[in-house]
């Protein structure tokens, strides 16, 4: 074990467990509460963000990941690996479709490749995190559904192409799908699958 | 602080903060986001044991202890009421066990953890309603087996509902059920709202508030979040109603609010007293009728 304190996977976590989680927790459930609104993370200040991790998608793994949530990482954000599984203890698995969270930058997979649960266990599927290069309200994509009092729109850059096709695609799947987390620096944004989206 | 809240003088030691361990807060809360995400579907949750049984509110407080931070202000009603035992118990136990401040003013209440009614105040977008819930699902009187209930949820097959508020039309002319009257979430899940009077359904319908419900025997948890379709089941010859009085507030003299029969003594003397204590208090601070 000595070795690890040595390695920058020694990064600190949450320096107050309880409170922080719990803020994290909260800034998340509103997001998922309100697709398409912009939360900001009240991280603490000592949280560093490990990899290419941001601090908002930190701050949503260390208050959400433990012993029971199977973890994808895709190739850029293997550098959390050692991080991740130091603080959350979390396993961590090879194939996507075994994660019940997935983080992952511009290279995420196809999303159907994730665990999309089933008809009568819809609660059973990967919650992917995709660490954004900008997260804006306003502009390209159009969100309605649950949440939502009439539309939202968000402006992302930084996902692959077909990203949104893809998205549009699982939605005729409901309940089955994949909620998704974007995250950049210290905000997150959620798309869960309830949303129904439209590309401008 | 604001006015009304009072903060709690002595919290309990030796336990963690909001009584659960992190563990369970973090198992709480993924079934809490994948709630919210599918809603009106009930996602099944390790309910822990708590300290009181089973029927108290065990599956609402352990959604509102996952919840739960230390700026947050705490409301608990009772029927409506927030001074009757179930709700001053578990004001009090997340008062030793958090040290939030509580208060008894809906407008003042970042939590609303209820059972059985909702506020008659409109509900705030930066405020959560935790529902205590008994029995979650809502075919369960008309399918026990829970295997064939989860594929008529999957299913979407809600027809055996439909024919029960039927029978009830064909029997007596109207739809009998009173309380815990089924919904429709987002036009997919068929929801049971909990034992809330029916003249409480339509506020569940575009509430800007996020409500959760949690069901700790039967070991549930959804979720209707902000401004989603809430519809009451009904047909287009008999549709769906709610409760109206011919008498007004005995206290306050509201005729919009949802009233309680109250006896009075033995001779038959009754009153009519809003069920929502706080709305009750507060209209007549309005009109200037409050006791000193």
């Amino acid at each position: 074990m000595a070795q690890i304190f040595a390695t920058e996977s020694l990064a600190p976590g949450f320096a107050d467990p309880v409170h922080d989680s719990q803020a994290s927790f909260r800034a998340a459930l509103a997001a998922f509460a309100r697709p398409g609104r912009i939360e900001r993370v009240p991280v603490s200040p000592g949280i560093a963000a490990p990899g290419s991790l941001g601090r908002a998608a930190t701050a949503f793994a260390l208050a959400l990941l433990d012993l029971d949530t199977p973890l994808w990482l895709s190739p850029s954000m293997s550098g959390a690996a050692g991080y991740l599984r130091f603080h959350c203890g979390c396993p961590v698995v090879a194939e996507p479709r075994k994660a019940s969270f997935a983080i992952a930058g511009g290279d995420v997979p196809a999303l159907d490749g994730f665990d999309l649960g089933t008809d009568e266990f819809p609660d059973r599927t990967t919650t992917l995190i995709i660490c954004v290069e900008s997260l804006r309200t306003g502009g390209a994509v159009t969100l309605s559904g649950p949440g939502i009092q009439e539309t939202a729109s968000l402006s992302i850059e930084g996902l692959p192409a077909g990203f949104w096709q893809q998205r549009v695609e699982l939605q005729a799947m409901f309940p089955r799908g994949v909620d998704i987390v974007f995250a950049c620096g210290d905000e997150l944004a959620a798309l869960p699958r309830s949303t129904r989206i439209k590309e401008a | 602080m604001m006015d009304g809240t009072s903060a709690t003088a002595a919290t309990t030691t030796g336990y963690n903060f909001a009584y659960l361990d992190e563990q369970t807060k973090r198992m709480i809360r993924r079934a809490i986001l994948k709630a919210v995400a599918v809603p009106g579907y009930q996602v099944p949750f390790a309910s822990r044991e708590m300290p009181l049984p089973y029927g108290w509110g065990t599956g609402g407080i352990q959604v509102t202890a996952s919840i739960i931070g230390q700026a947050d202000v705490l409301k608990v009603i009772d029927q409506g009421a927030d001074d009757t035992t179930n709700a001053v118990s578990i004001r009090k136990f997340f008062g030793r066990t958090t040290g939030v401040a509580t208060t008894e003013r809906t407008i003042e209440a970042t939590i609303v953890q209820t059972r059985h009614r909702v506020p008659e105040t409109k509900l705030r977008d930066d405020q959560i309603i935790v529902y205590q819930v008994p029995v979650p699902e809502p075919l369960r009187w008309l399918e026990p087996r829970e295997a064939e209930t989860r594929k008529m949820h999957a299913l979407s097959e809600y027809g055996p509902m439909h024919v029960k508020l039927y029978e009830d039309i064909a029997r007596y002319g109207r739809v009998t059920t009173a309380y815990d009257y089924p919904v429709m979430v987002d036009g997919r899940y068929l929801m049971r709202p909990s034992p809330i009077p029916k003249f409480d359904n339509p506020k569940l319908d575009m509430c800007p508030a996020l409500q959760l419900f949690g069901a700790g025997r039967e070991k549930r948890i959804y979720a209707v979040p902000p401004y989603t379709s809430v519809k009451s089941l009904d047909f287009e010859d008999h549709p769906f109603t709610i409760e109206s009085w011919d008498e007004a507030c005995a206290i306050c003299g509201s005729t919009e609010s949802f009233l309680d029969e109250v006896i009075t003594d033995d001779k038959g003397g009754r009153m009519f007293v809003c069920s929502d204590t706080d709305y009750c208090g507060e209209r007549r601070k309005e009109s200037g009728d409050e006791p000193a």
